[in-house]
This record gives C-alpha cells, sequence and structure tokens, in this order.
C-alpha cells in the first residue's frame, strides 16, 4: 500500500486541529495504514509540537532550516520535494495554507490533486473515490482520483471526525539533513495581525447572525461569546446596524453583505426577504426565535423556539464544557 | 435759483452736462450688461441641447402662473408675501425706471409722467410700490441678519456663509427706493416752498416721508440732493444690473426665461441627448454628464436662476437624514464651477470632470427622485434629470457601488433585481388559500384580458408584498374586472434601472415588456405600483391606457360596484402616505383619500407632510439596495411623523413604500403601536360580499365575470 | 507591465437554483444564468487598476468553448485590452493538471509579466494557478488580497491568513497570483459597453497553434475525474427541534459539528 503522509500545521508550538483530521482521513484510505507525520519549522516550538504528536502519529518527520521558520509555501514545497518519496500520497489540511501549497506541489511531485475533500469512500486498486462539495457547497460529487503516481488531497478541515483513544509512541525523525540550501523567489516580510474592526463576514464559514431578538446593545456580548467559543464570527440583519449595535460591515442583506457560509445561526431574526436574500449558497440554517410563526422557520434547517437570550448563553457553556472534556 | 429746477439732463454736473453724463452712464451700463451677459451664455452656447421650443402657448400660461402669478411663493407664507409684494413693487417700478432713465438721456424730456388721470394714478401707485419695496427690503434685511431661517444656513463643508452678500444686495435695492424717492420728493419739497401748487406724493408713502422731512431744506441743499439723488439712482441701477449676473440675483433677469423653457412633461426623464435617437445612443463614445459641458443649455441657465432660497433642500428627504446630498448646494456648486470656469473676466478654461471635483458619488447615488424639490422651486429648477444625467455619466464610467451592482445584473440576465427565476415570477398566485378564493389568469396564446394588471417585481417576489398582489386581484374579481397578468413575460418595469443611469438596460426591459403587453391584446392596464404607473404611463410609449389600482377602486365605489362595511376597531387612527410616484409626480391624492373616507366610521387624520409635500419613504426599486450614508432613515423619520398626528396605521398605496415603512416601524420602536397596511389591503378586507360565497367553478365564474363586465 | 488573467464562466450560484438534472451526472443547465466566476471579475479589476497606474495591457483568457465567448468580451468591456479563447476537441474534460499544462503552452508563446487567476471557481477546486505556476518554475502567492508594484521586477503582495490577518510577502516577476474577492471594487459593465464590444474580434487558439502534447491533456491524460453529482441526505423543511432546552442543545451540538460549525 501506498505510504500516507500528513503534513501538519503548526503555530506557536501547538499543531493544528487538522492534525488528527488528518489521521481520520488516512485511515479512510487505507484502515490498516500508519500515516506519517511530516513538518517544517524551526527550533524548539517545530520540537513542542512534534512531541505533541507523538500520541497520534507512529512517525514524525522533521525537517528543521531557520528559513522554515515562518511557514512560507514556496520553501516548503521545495523541502518536501527533497524528503517525500515518490509515488506517496500526502493529506495536507485544506486552508491559507494548504490552498497556497498542494496544487504547486503536486506538480512537482507529478502526483493528483484534489482539493478540499469532504469524505473518502473507497479504494479500488489505484482507484480512490472522494467526495467534494461544488457550487458553494449546494452539491456533493464523486471524484475518482488515480493515485498509481501518488495523490496530494486537501481535506476540508472539520469534515473528517478524529479518532478516539490511540496511544501510539511515536517516533521522530529529522529529516532536516536532507534538504540543502532553500531559496525562493517570494520573501515573507511580516504578519499584520487584523484589528477587531477588520472583520469581513462575506468570507466566514460559520456565522452568529443576530437580529432584532437580541433586543439591547448589551446582549450582543451574549452572541459574540458563542461565536468566539466555536470560531466564529458575528453578522447580523439590518435593525441591529440601524440601531448602531454593530457596524455596518456586519449586516447581511440586500443592502448590506451577501455571505456564503456552511453554517448560519439566525437568532432573533424574522426572516424578512431582505435580509435571507443576502444568504446565498443554502447553508446548513439554524433558526432561533420565540416566535414559532416567525418566517424564518420556513426557510431553516433545523428551528428551535426558544428565548435567544437565555439559550444562547445555555449553548455556549455546552460547547465550552464539551470542548473541555474532549481534551 | 428761484425757479423751478431744471431737469437732470439740463444741469450741470462738474462740468459736465448732464444729459452727456446720463447718456454715457446709460451706454457704458448697458454695454457692460450686454458683455456680461454675452460671456454668461458661453457655456450655454457649448452646453448639450435641449428642445425647449416647442407648445409655446402652454409655456406662455406656464409663465403667466409661475412668473407673473408668483404660483409657487406662497408655500413659504411669510417668504412668499414679502417675495410676491418685491416682485409686484419692481414690476412696476421698472416702467417707471425706464422712463425716469430715458429722461436723463434726453435733452427735451419735459414730462416726467403721463399726463391726466392716469398719470395720477400711475404716481401714487409708484410711490406705494417704492415704499412696499422700501419696507420689504427693511424687513429681509432683518431677517437675514436677526432671524436667519434655517433653510439659507450655509453648512462649513459649502464653504462661508450667503448672508453678507445678500444683504448687501437687498441694502442696495434699499438705496435705490431711497434714491428714487429723494429725487422725487426734494424736486416736490423745492416747489411747495415756493408756493407752487403741486401734487404731493401718495401719503405715508416713501416720498411723502422725505419730503415732509426735506420741508424747511434748502434751497440749494434741495437741488444738489435733487440732482445728487438722480446720478445715485442711475449708478445704482447700472451697478444692480450689471452685477447680478455675478450671483444669484441673476435670477431678476433669467426666471422669466428659466420658466417659460421649463419642463412641461411631468414624470419622465430626458432622452441621454435630445438631438440623438435612441438606436443612436448605442454608438455615443460617451454617456450621461461628466463634465460641465455635458449639461443642456437649460440645465445651465437653471443653475444661473437659483435664488439660492432653500426651499428645495428644506424639503428634500435626502438632506434630512442627513445624507449628502442637498440640492440647493447641487446647483450652487454648479454656478460657482460655471462663474470660475467660464469668467467674464477673463478666459474659460473647464473640461473637468463634475464627479470627485464638486460632487462626490454618495451625493448623486443619494437621490430618491422624490421630486420635492422640484415641486417646491418658486423658478421651476429641474433636479431629476440632471442626477438622472450624472447617474448616466457614473454607469458610464463603471462608478458604481458594489451593492447595486448585483441587483442590475439581476435585472439583466433574470428581469428582477432579486435574482430569482424568471419562471417564478407568478408563483403568488398559486398560493395555497388565495388559488380557491380567486382565480388569476396568465396572459399567454390561451388566456386574453381587457385588463392587464402589471404586477412588477418586488410584489411579484417579496414575500410580503404578493399579499398586495393577491388583494388586488381580489379587488379585480370582486369589482368585475376581466384581468390577467403577464405572468413569466412580464419583466420589471425598469423605472428605477431608468432613474438609476442605466438607460440600456432599462429600454431591453420596455421593450420586452412592450412586446408582451401589445401581444396580449389588453386594453387596459391597472397596477397596485406607482413605480410602475409612473414608468407605464410616462417612460412607455403607445401604450392602452394606464390606471392606478386606488383610481379604479375610487371609480367603482362611486359607480356602487363596490360597497366597503365599516371598521371595526375603534381605535384605529388611520395616516395616509402619499407615495411619491402616485402623489407628487402623478397629482393622485384624492382617489385614495376618497377610497379611505367610503369606509364608514374610518377615523383619518394628515400628516404635517402630506399631498405635494408628502415626505419620501426611502425610496423604491434600486433604492431599496443601496446603502447610503445617513443619520437616520427616511422611512424612520416618515413614521414618527405619523405618530405625531395621532395616527396607529399609515396606509400606503406603494409596495416600495410598505417596505421602508414596515422596517421602520420596528427601527422607530413603534412595533405594537403602529402598523403599517397596504390601501389594497385594506379595501380586500372591507369590501362586501356581493358575489358568490361558494368556490365556483373556473368556467362558471368566466361566465359571471363576463356578465358582470357587460352589464358595467 | 503585461497581466495575463485567466478566466472562467461559471453558473452564477447567487441567481440561480443549483439542481441535479434528471439523470444524476451534471446539474439542470437550461434554467441557469452564466457569468464570468466572480473572484476572477476582482483578478481583472485588479489587473485593470495596476495597468491604470504602470501602463500596459491586460489579456484575459479561457479554456472552453463558444459559449465562452460572451465573458471574455464581458472583460474586455470593462476595459480588458484583448481576449483570447483557447478551444480544441482534445482539451474536453481535462482535469486541472490538464487545464495548466494547456495555459502554460500559451503563456510559453508570449510574454507576461503578471498572471492573475481567481482563488477558486464554483468547484471550489482552486488550483490553477498554482499548477500552472509550478510548471512555469514561477513563484506563486494564493489568496492575494493586495498588490503594490514596487519595481519592474518585484510586488509587494498581502495574503489572506485566519483570523482576518495578513501576510505581507515580496514577490518576484514573473509571477502567478491567485486573488481573493473583496481586494477591490470591481467597476460595473453595463449593456452599453458590452454591445461596444460585440464584434471586436477574439482570436481561437487550438492544439495545433499551441503545440501541446495531446497526450498530456484532454480525458485520457486525466487523473481526477467527477462522476456524479447528489445531493447528501437532509431532512426538509426546518424540523424543529423537540425536547427540553439540555436535550436541545445537544442536539444543536450534535448537528454544528457534523456540519462544521465546531472545531
Amino acid at each position: 500500500m501506498t505510504r500516507i503522509f500528513a503534513y501538519i500545521v503548526h503555530k506557536a508550538g501547538v499543531a493544528d486541529d487538522s492534525a488528527a483530521e488528518l489521521v481520520a482521513a488516512a485511515k479512510m484510505i487505507d484502515d490498516a495504514a500508519s500515516p506519517t507525520a511530516i513538518l517544517t519549522g524551526y527550533g524548539t516550538e517545530l520540537d513542542t509540537v512534534c512531541g505533541s504528536l507523538r500520541d497520534t502519529y507512529a512517525e514524525i518527520w522533521k525537517v528543521a532550516k531557520e528559513d522554515l521558520a515562518y511557514p512560507n509555501a514556496e520553501l516548503v514545497r521545495k523541502a518536501l520535494l527533497e524528503v517525500l518519496p515518490q509515488g506517496c500520497i500526502l493529506l495536507v489540511p485544506h486552508n491559507h495554507f494548504g490552498i497556497d501549497l498542494s496544487p504547486g506541489l503536486s506538480i512537482k511531485m507529478n502526483a493528483a490533486f484534489v482539493s478540499d475533500v469532504v469524505n473518502i469512500e473507497s479504494i479500488k486498486g489505484a482507484n480512490l473515490k472522494l467526495v467534494r462539495q461544488e457550487f458553494g457547497g449546494q452539491l456533493s460529487a464523486h471524484v475518482r482520483c488515480d493515485v498509481s503516481s501518488g495523490a496530494v488531497l486537501n481535506t476540508r478541515p472539520g469534515a473528517f471526525k478524529p479518532l478516539e483513544g490511540s496511544a501510539l509512541n511515536g517516533l521522530v525523525l529529522d529529516k532536516s539533513p536532507l534538504v540543502g540550501a532553500l531559496t525562493t523567489k517570494r520573501h515573507f516580510v511580516e504578519t499584520i495581525v487584523a484589528d477587531a474592526g477588520g472583520v469581513d463576514i462575506s468570507k466566514e464559514p460559520v456565522l452568529v447572525s443576530i437580529g432584532r431578538g437580541i433586543q439591547e446593545r448589551d446582549n450582543v456580548a451574549i452572541a459574540q461569546e458563542l461565536a468566539d467559543t466555536i470560531g466564529a464570527v458575528v453578522s447580523c440583519s439590518r435593525p441591529v446596524v440601524d440601531a448602531k449595535w454593530l457596524e455596518k460591515s456586519r449586516q447581511v442583506g440586500t443592502s448590506g453583505k451577501t455571505v456564503k457560509p456552511k453554517v448560519y445561526l439566525a437568532c432573533g431574526i424574522s426572516g424578512s426577504f431582505q435580509h435571507l436574500a443576502g444568504i446565498k449558497g443554502n447553508p446548513f440554517l439554524v433558526a432561533i426565535n420565540k416566535n414559532p410563526k416567525a418566517p424564518i422557520f420556513q426557510v431553516a434547517d433545523v428551528g428551535i423556539v426558544d428565548d435567544l437570550l437565555e439559550f444562547l448563553p445555555e449553548l455556549t457553556n455546552r460547547i465550552r464544557e464539551s470542548v473541555l472534556s474532549k481534551r | 435759483m428761484g425757479a423751478a429746477f431744471l431737469s437732470p439732463e439740463q444741469a450741470t454736473y462738474w462740468f459736465i452736462p448732464g444729459w452727456w453724463l446720463f447718456l454715457a452712464i446709460h451706454v457704458l451700463g448697458l454695454t457692460c450688461f450686454g458683455y456680461i451677459v454675452t460671456k454668461r451664455l458661453v457655456p450655454l452656447v457649448q452646453g448639450a441641447p435641449d428642445f425647449r421650443f416647442d407648445r409655446p402657448w402652454l409655456r406662455l400660461q406656464k409663465v403667466l402662473q409661475f412668473w407673473l402669478g408668483q404660483w409657487k411663493h406662497p408655500r413659504y407664507k411669510f417668504a412668499g408675501i414679502l417675495h410676491i409684494l418685491i416682485f409686484a413693487g419692481f414690476i412696476v417700478l421698472a416702467i417707471r425706471a425706464f422712463a425716469v432713465l430715458l429722461l436723463g438721456a434726453q435733452q427735451n424730456f419735459l414730462s416726467q409722467s403721463p399726463p391726466g388721470m392716469i398719470g395720477h394714478w400711475y404716481e401714487i401707485v409708484t410711490e406705494y410700490a417704492a415704499t412696499v419695496v422700501f419696507l420689504c427690503m427693511v424687513v429681509a434685511i432683518g431677517r437675514r441678519v436677526f432671524f436667519k431661517p434655517a433653510r439659507y444656513a450655509v453648512p462649513a463643508k459649502y464653504g462661508k456663509g450667503h448672508d453678507a452678500d445678500a444683504v448687501f444686495l437687498l441694502a442696495l435695492i434699499a438705496l435705490l427706493m431711497i434714491a428714487d424717492s429723494l429725487y422725487q420728493a426734494s424736486r416736490t419739497a423745492s416747489l411747495v416752498q415756493q408756493g407752487q401748487i403741486v401734487e404731493l406724493p401718495a401719503m405715508l408713502s416713501l416720498p411723502w416721508f422725505i419730503r415732509n422731512v426735506l420741508s424747511v431744506t434748502p434751497f440749494s441743499t434741495l437741488w444738489n440732493l435733487y440732482r445728487g439723488a438722480y446720478i445715485v439712482h442711475q449708478l445704482t441701477f447700472y451697478f444692480l444690473l450689471c452685477y447680478r449676473p455675478f450671483g444669484i440675483q441673476f435670477h431678476v433677469e433669467t426666471s422669466l426665461f428659466n420658466i417659460f423653457f421649463a419642463k412641461l412633461d411631468r414624470g419622465t426623464v430626458k432622452p441621454v441627448k435630445w438631438d440623438v435617437s435612441d438606436e443612436q445612443s448605442d454608438q455615443l463614445k460617451s454617456l450621461g454628464v461628466k463634465r460641465f459641458e455635458d449639461f443642456t443649455w437649460k440645465h445651465m441657465l437653471d443653475f444661473y436662476s437659483c435664488a439660492d432660497c432653500g426651499r428645495c433642500s428644506d424639503n428634500c428627504p435626502a438632506n434630512a437624514v442627513g445624507r449628502p446630498l442637498s440640492p440647493r448646494f447641487l446647483t450652487i456648486k454648479a454656478r460657482d464651477y460655471s462663474f470660475e470656469h467660464y469668467r467674464v473676466f477673463g478666459g474659460s478654461d473647464g473640461d473637468q470632470p463634475l464627479v470627485g471635483n464638486i460632487y462626490s458619488q454618495d451625493e448623486i447615488w443619494s437621490c430618491t427622485t422624490c421630486g420635492a424639490c422640484e415641486e417646491e422651486c418658486p423658478l421651476l429648477v429641474e433636479y431629476i434629470d440632471k442626477i438622472v444625467d450624472l447617474r448616466r455619466g457614473l454607469i458610464d464610467d463603471g462608478n458604481v457601488p458594489q451593492t447595486l451592482q448585483r441587483p442590475l445584473k439581476a435585472l439583466e440576465s433574470r428581469g428582477n433585481p432579486y435574482g430569482k427565476l424568471e419562471k417564478k415570477r407568478a408563483e403568488w398566485v398559486k398560493a395555497a388559500e388565495f388559488r380557491h378564493q380567486c382565480d388569476v389568469k396568465i396572459l399567454d396564446e390561451s388566456e386574453a384580458a381587457e385588463t392587464l394588471f402589471f404586477v412588477d417585481s418586488i410584489t411579484s417576489y417579496d414575500d410580503r408584498m404578493q399579499s398586495i398582489g393577491r388583494a388586488t386581484a381580489k379587488i379585480l374579481n370582486r369589482a368585475g374586472v376581466d384581468f390577467g397578468i403577464l405572468g413569466t413575460k412580464e419583466k420589471d418595469s425598469g423605472h428605477e434601472v431608468r432613474r438609476f443611469g442605466e438607460e440600456m438596460l432599462f429600454r431591453a426591459l420596455r421593450d420586452d415588456n412592450v412586446q408582451a403587453i401589445r401581444g396580449s391584446g389588453v386594453q387596459r392596464i391597472v397596477t397596485a405600483d406607482p413605480h410602475a404607473f409612473n414608468s407605464l404611463k410616462h417612460d412607455y410609449k403607445n401604450l392602452p391606457p394606464v390606471e392606478h389600482i386606488s383610481q379604479l377602486i375610487a371609480r367603482h365605489l362611486k359607480s356602487g360596484q363596490l360597497h366597503l362595511k365599516p371598521v371595526e376597531d375603534q381605535s384605529k387612527v388611520y395616516a395616509y402616505h402619499d407615495p411619491c410616484y402616485l402623489g407628487r409626480h402623478n397629482h393622485i391624492y384624492d382617489d385614495p383619500r376618497y377610497v379611505l373616507d367610503a369606509i364608514p366610521g374610518l377615523r383619518r387624520v394628515e400628516m404635517k407632510r402630506s399631498r405635494d409635500r408628502s415626505f419620501c419613504c426611502g425610496g423604491g426599486g434600486l433604492m431599496l439596495f443601496y446603502e447610503p450614508k445617513e443619520e437616520q432613515r427616511m422611512g424612520v423619520v416618515r413614521v414618527k411623523m405619523a405618530a405625531e398626528a395621532g395616527a396607529n396605521v399609515i396606509v400606503t398605496a406603494c409596495p416600495c413604500c410598505m417596505a421602508n415603512i414596515e422596517d421602520a416601524i420596528k427601527v422607530a420602536g413603534l412595533e405594537g403601536k403602529m402598523i403599517a397596511t397596504d390601501l389594497a389591503e385594506l379595501v380586500e378586507k372591507q369590501m362586501t360580499d356581493n358575489g358568490p360565497q361558494i368556490k365556483p367553478q373556473l368556467v362558471q365564474k368566466q361566465n359571471e365575470l363576463a356578465t358582470v363586465a357587460h352589464s358595467s | 507591465m503585461e497581466i495575463l488573467v485567466c478566466i472562467k464562466r461559471v453558473p452564477d450560484t447567487s441567481e440561480n437554483e443549483i439542481e441535479l438534472n434528471s439523470n444524476g451526472n451534471d446539474i439542470e443547465r437550461d434554467d441557469l444564468v452564466y457569468s464570468v466566476n466572480e473572484a476572477d471579475n476582482y483578478a481583472v479589476e485588479e489587473a485593470l487598476q495596476i495597468v491604470a497606474r504602470e501602463g500596459g495591457n491586460v489579456t484575459v483568457v479561457t479554456v472552453g468553448s463558444d459559449e465562452d465567448d460572451e465573458s471574455l468580451r464581458r472583460e474586455m468591456a470593462m476595459g480588458a485590452n484583448r481576449g483570447v479563447l483557447i478551444s480544441d476537441e482534445a482539451f474536453s474534460s481535462s482535469d486541472g493538471k490538464g487545464i495548466a499544462t494547456i495555459l502554460k503552452a500559451y503563456v510559453q508563446q508570449e510574454h507576461y509579466d503578471l498572471i492573475l487567476t481567481g482563488v477558486q471557481a464554483e468547484d471550489s477546486a482552486a488550483q490553477i494557478g498554482g499548477m500552472l505556476a509550478a510548471m512555469l518554475d514561477y513563484p506563486f502567492a494564493a489568496l492575494v488580497n493586495s498588490i503594490q508594484v514596487m519595481d519592474a521586477r518585484k510586488l509587494k503582495i498581502t495574503r489572506e491568513i485566519e483570523g482576518g490577518s495578513k501576510e505581507v510577502n515580496e514577490i518576484e516577476l514573473p509571477c502567478v497570483l491567485s486573488i481573493q474577492t473583496g481586494i477591490n471594487e470591481p467597476r460595473y459593465v453595463g449593456m452599453k459597453g458590452i454591445r461596444q464590444v460585440a464584434s471586436l474580434n477574439i482570436p481561437t487558439l487550438g492544439l495545433s497553434e499551441l503545440r501541446v502534447d495531446a497526450s498530456a491533456v484532454g480525458e485520457f491524460a486525466a487523473r481526477v475525474k467527477r462522476e456524479d453529482y447528489f445531493v447528501p441526505a437532509m431532512g426538509e423543511g426546518a424540523e424543529i427541534l423537540q425536547g427540553s432546552r439540555e436535550v436541545i442543545i445537544e442536539k444543536l451540538i450534535e448537528l454544528m459539528r457534523a456540519k462544521g460549525a465546531l472545531k
């Protein structure tokens, strides 16, 4: 069976959640497989991450180079080419880094490439059957990928549920000597951290959206807490902006922003036509509204008739608890 | 001296013979004026053509009504009456002024006024006229300096205030009156002192006061005052004449022409270029107004004619809610631009883009084309055509806010601004309960009807507004009207598309609709959407007659075909909000009120701003998609007006108004205290049953309708 | 600066309801409105703005069929100087690598300083730009949301990374960039503009003109193939969750996790 590698994204010594998800994905390709983690970086941070992966990966390949201290996809690509064996399958999370890295890497590896994979169904010989989504998530598609000369597969973060209970005692191997001097025509300069005001809701995959039901400015914090807990962003309908409880950049609707999230929590939003018209791509829509006759319930996927001012805080707490219990 | 005064032309001024001096001043003054006016006409000659010479009798009528009759002035009572007095005084005095001036140029002009009784009354009238004008100047100056009416204020971003200049001009006119009266009174005083019988000035007139003051003044002083007053009068007259074209007072000269050439056809928008046909305009390199020279000569004349009275901006809803648009300054800035770039002394340079220079993009997109400004302006200055032309320029250059690009693109590809499928345009007729209560014909090869119910986009696709469509259909049904809808063949009327400057897209929509309408063979069109109504009536050509549903209902009530039952809830107080495109643009104020008053027991109040002073709800069509910069929403201001009038129900007759007002009720925090209803929805609710109660078979129903149609 | 923008004509997801056709092998295309892929449109606008500042030309190219002519024209109405249609029977059913191979052949016949693509199209593959760059050995950056020309050979760009933060890079020309939506405000293309470009010439380039190896493109060369479309099983309407608040919360958390809302 072809060797499966998982590229580990990490920051400040902590591995990204996708690290565990990639193991699950690898198992779906071949349940007997023992994927190898591969990561690039430098210094103690890299070592810390490697250490943290020993539970979930049997083998961890580390490429430590000063040039790779910041993950510049151009450099990472070159490094990986020196290390990865011919014909292997590499799993990468489909995020801002994976989008940057993988397509070019697949060409250099002369391997097939499939992006944003949400499910892996089967493998017959060298034909891997995958599931992707198209049209902003409105439809799913079965995709066949010929992995005979290897493949680079970008998996959608959150699509593959990490497996329970593994206690491997992974081995960390230093593959740095295999990599020579790295040059690139793209140089990292710096990172500009976003200030809180610079939120672009139209790019967010998960939105906690509030409407008039939030009732007053002070209650907006309830939605913000939920959003922070699940890594989402708060958006809103027009009345909230008019009341100046949130800035205009948060508004969803015909005279606000068009959003294409995967999940949309409509809290205290009645579901006016002008608001709904700003939601494209048929997301999973959860409506929370104390009025059972609110029009939003006609278009939502799931409805909850309850007072959002009480429901949301409880939801937030419960999620926090479940996250803590996972760790 | 001893004898009577010489005529001024016979006097000598510092060794210069009077008549020579005055002739020289005449020639100089008129030449100057002529030169200045010629220079002022330079940009107009370069401006775009404008066909304004048609229907001269109708134009003359307008001159009599609005220029001579000062028809719009009393809308602001105090200032209006003041101006009417000043205007009347000017007309009277103009005749006298010419006479007096001519006097000075002729050596042997002995008589100053017509003989006999006419002369007597003429003297009196002119004396009072001068007095009235003088008093008005004093009041006007006082108003400017002490009371400072809000609409005269100049916000900092538009520069410094205009008060100093205004007071200066008012003072000069006052001086003119004094000079004239002094000239007259000093002569009379000298004659009286000599014991001659002479006609005294009219009682309590300005000359009368001055004569009394001068009654014991020495003769030689009087002589000097006499000669001095004459020349001051002449110099002041010519100074004013030549100064007026440099400011807002130019309206004194241009107002007559501005009103003669005013737009006659309400409701529609000017073509892209008057001298270019629709087909040819496809080939034009540049559409719309981008530079000052792209304005038509009449629009430039508008800029000259603005009297800076501020009535337009005072009534402009965009201005009231803090949008960057102020019609008054739209005009003043353009005028200042033309003064700066087409100089009287010196050359002209021009050709700079207007937007980004004197105008901002937001300013131009902020207008809802409600027409309040045009309704108010006493000089009939036009605004909507200019805004549309400026928008055409922006569209041509691709400068369109992203919020408007989406609905425009959707209109192009789907015929509606929401981007919804064409085939779902008539889905609203299939709503569960409604389907059984009312059958709506879709006009195609198999179905025909006498009347077309043009639904338009918002009523077809917006879940809330669909109920207006259903209510209208039920009313038509009950009224025995044989009607149908175009269904999927209907496209957006394009009313806002045109007014937002996308002329080509408008034509595409219009042509498709016209084809569908003609193909259906209908004899009449009715709609519940005032935007569609206005477009079909004025923008479209060669269509069967178009009506708004309120007109139809009123007619059927008067003829007894429709009956309305009394209101049940006595606590409801109704206020009717005049939609801009039903009311102001089309003068339909009474029919909707008649309908409401025909509901027994309905308590109705009028809002402070109603009928032609109605306050725009926020705009319809594409305006519902635009994201303006404003301090509050127009709808909120309107809803508060309704509450102030004591109403708890706002009735409107436009789905766009409904969208804005229902939203505003929530934003204003009046949910539960105020509701909004459409006129059609209300009528449908209150209609009495005078038709069969059971759900009829389709065929039976058509027969009944046919019977009713033939008998009505 | 000579800029090439690779565009794609796609069904407009905001104005269409995407449904399966009766065979289940494709979407129902009868009622669809097509337009230029949104991200590609932003890329063209960006190219036009760069050229307005620095001088140069913008060329738009697409790999497709005759129907794609209208998309090229729309971008030319927006201001692109030249449009090129790449079309050949042999190219149909190419996978991402095949398309990139075709584009590479075209690029090598011309001279471009900068190549732009949109981040992703309706298939969310987000691959062409990166593949093309690797084939050409040009540096690449994905998710670019600002471009500044430093000099004739270098750009300063920022990339969109998590949390709305930006990664600043310097990149040498020639390079390939994939452009994220929101980088600018694309100008409006009115009906007048579209009519005026209706008669402009758009050359079509095929297999022979591009000198592409036929075995590297097309159906048989493709290693990634979409087999069908399907709708994953979901409930109808709004399923109103029943039970006590705790029960509902648990159900909701599970659903959110399944949909990827919880990390």
